[in-house]
């Protein structure tokens, strides 16, 4: 697993149940606190080690951590940046819905080794949608349903989502998870607010007129 | 409505050629979906082979949301974006589908999307192959600067990851004896206490320690230190941990130890290396060493506070009955 994917796992844990719990979890999981480096590939069983010692840790199943990562990577300030990737996925939901098979894809536009489940879509009936996940990581398809749930409020949209447990798969690598998506309303609420354009990232202001400099009198 | 005077066009008409300028990547298919005219970009990517004739449905699987395949599917998707792969394999490209006036069917404008960066190095596509609205050529230029400085930053990572572990082992070593230190045995016992793991705390005291030091020097001392520390090495298992936590006072951690006999047995090959003279400087430096041995299994839940203390207490115990011997705690001290 990349190391940008442990290294989610480790911030979830750490700003949800704070320091101490992370560095228990850890070290149960037999590595250092310090964690994972955001740079480096680790294995796979790091990861399933680190995920079965949190929910061993905090004696909650391991899908509902899962499921409460991806909402965490949706919604909490640290992750910011995350967030308006994701909301470049579309105006509303719907479009962000739409374009959920790029997310792999363009992911990979940035780390290109990093592992993001490969998602499909496909309508079942007017307004729902089936997602199928492949991953690595037995249970990702949990991440999706809370990063989807987070992604649904950010936009204000209604939707019910519902985790159909894994399908057979069909000689791809991985476990194939089934979500359902049921939209309801896609603009219910206001949703948070967000625009395209990053507040610190553009360049400067375009050359324009500039206002004539305050006269200082009594200069020395 | 002040329009009347102005014509407001609702449909135009615009050359072929014209049209490939502006979409070098489009498709024009007749009302049946049969491709009637290519863009020169896209004539490219199949290089040579003839398109116009074809079905567009033959050429590529489309899809939003689950496949179209018909053209009265395109039709109901008309200004949407739309997915396609090319049933050849190779590049997926993403577009929109418009309808031409007059039924004389659609216009279909696609985009390589982020695959563009597979694209250019595929079919050696270059500047003149993309509109020159398409922000492709930034976007090729925004991928490759970020490899670079991504690269960059690995290698000063790497760096730094290495200068950061040294840093941290040598603030876990002891620098006389490369033996781990007090802090190293606070992780340890950490790190062990949490995985939950059986392990046995054996205390190690020099033995006469004190007067190699007042009569041969403080070289000589150290000098004795360092064979210590190789009988520790020698005597132990990889992953025991073996720490000098003063001056003369060892601490070994045995995780999963074995019972207490081979423990004991364990201690007292210890003692005996210990008990072999270290020669310095042409004259030998006779010591020996009393052990205190704990064991985890013993406490229940495990407290290391009180596990130290009866290693601690049977180390003394050691002392008492005369030293260079191993004790273990609540039990019998050996040899008697």
């Amino acid at each position: 697993m990349h190391g940008l994917v442990n290294r989610a796992v480790q911030c979830f844990l750490r700003d949800t149940f704070g320091a101490d719990i992370w560095h228990a979890i850890a070290r149960s999981a037999g590595f250092g606190a310090d964690g994972f480096d955001t740079m480096a590939v680790y294995p796979q069983t790091m990861t399933d080690g680190l995920l079965d010692a949190a929910a061993r840790h905090l004696s909650r199943p391991r899908e509902m951590l899962l499921e409460d990562l991806g909402t965490y990577l949706v919604s909490h300030k640290t992750v910011e940046p995350l967030r308006r990737l994701l909301r470049f996925g579309g105006a509303d939901f719907m479009d962000f819905l739409l374009s959920i098979e790029d997310l792999q894809g363009r992911s990979r536009l940035a780390v290109p080794d990093i592992d993001v489940p490969s998602l499909t879509l496909d309508e079942v009936e007017a307004d729902v949608y089936q997602i199928s996940c492949i991953s690595p990581i037995a249970g990702a398809g949990h991440v999706v349903m809370g990063l989807l749930r987070a992604m649904a409020d950010d936009y204000g949209a209604l939707v019910l989502l519902d985790h159909q447990g894994q399908s057979d798969n069909q000689g791809q690598s991985g476990s194939v998870e089934l979500i359902r998506v049921h939209v309801l309303e896609a603009r219910f609420a206001a949703g948070r607010s967000f625009d395209l354009g990053h507040p610190t990232l553009a360049g400067p202001p375009p050359a324009g007129p500039t206002p004539a400099a305050p006269i200082t009198a009594g200069a020395a | 409505m002040d329009g009347a005077t102005q014509p407001n066009p609702t449909h135009y008409s615009i050359s072929a050629a014209a049209l490939d300028r502006l979409m070098p990547m489009h498709l024009t298919l007749d009302a049946r979906g049969i491709i009637i005219g290519a863009g020169v970009t896209l004539a490219k990517l199949f290089q040579g082979a003839p398109l116009i004739g074809q079905s567009l449905f033959d050429l590529f699987s489309l899809r939003r949301a689950g496949a179209i395949t018909t053209i009265d599917a395109l039709h109901a998707r008309v200004g949407q974006t739309l997915q396609l792969s090319r049933r050849d394999g190779g590049a997926s490209l993403r577009g929109i589908a418009q309808r031409l006036a007059q039924d004389q069917g659609f216009i279909l404008n696609l985009t390589f999307g982020i695959g563009v960066v597979d694209a250019v190095r595929d079919f050696a596509l270059t500047d003149a192959d993309f509109a020159p609205t398409d922000l492709a050529i930034e976007l090729l230029y925004v991928v490759e600067a970020k490899a670079a400085v991504m690269g960059e930053l690995a290698r000063l990572n790497l760096g730094l990851k290495g200068a950061k572990s040294a840093a941290e082992a040598r603030a876990l070593t002891d620098t006389l004896t490369g033996l781990g230190n007090r802090r190293a045995l606070d992780e340890a016992l950490a790190r062990i206490t949490d995985q939950n793991r059986p392990f046995a705390l054996l205390h190690l005291d020099l033995d006469f320690f004190k007067a190699v030091n007042d009569t041969r020097g403080h070289a000589a001392g150290d000098h004795v230190l360092v064979a210590v520390a190789d009988v520790l090495r020698t005597a132990t298992r990889d992953g025991d941990i073996v720490t000098r936590v003063g001056g003369d006072e060892f601490v070994l951690v045995l995780p999963n130890p074995p019972a207490k006999d081979a423990l004991l047995r364990i201690a007292n090959r210890i003692i005996a290396g210990l008990s072999v003279p270290i020669p310095f400087e042409g004259q030998d430096c006779e010591i020996s060493g009393s052990i205190g041995i704990a064991q985890s299994l013993q406490f229940t839940p495990v407290d290391i506070d009180q596990m130290q203390a009866a290693a601690d207490a049977a180390l003394y115990a050691s002392k008492r009955a005369g030293r260079g011997r191993a004790t273990l705690a609540m039990g019998q001290t050996c040899p008697e």
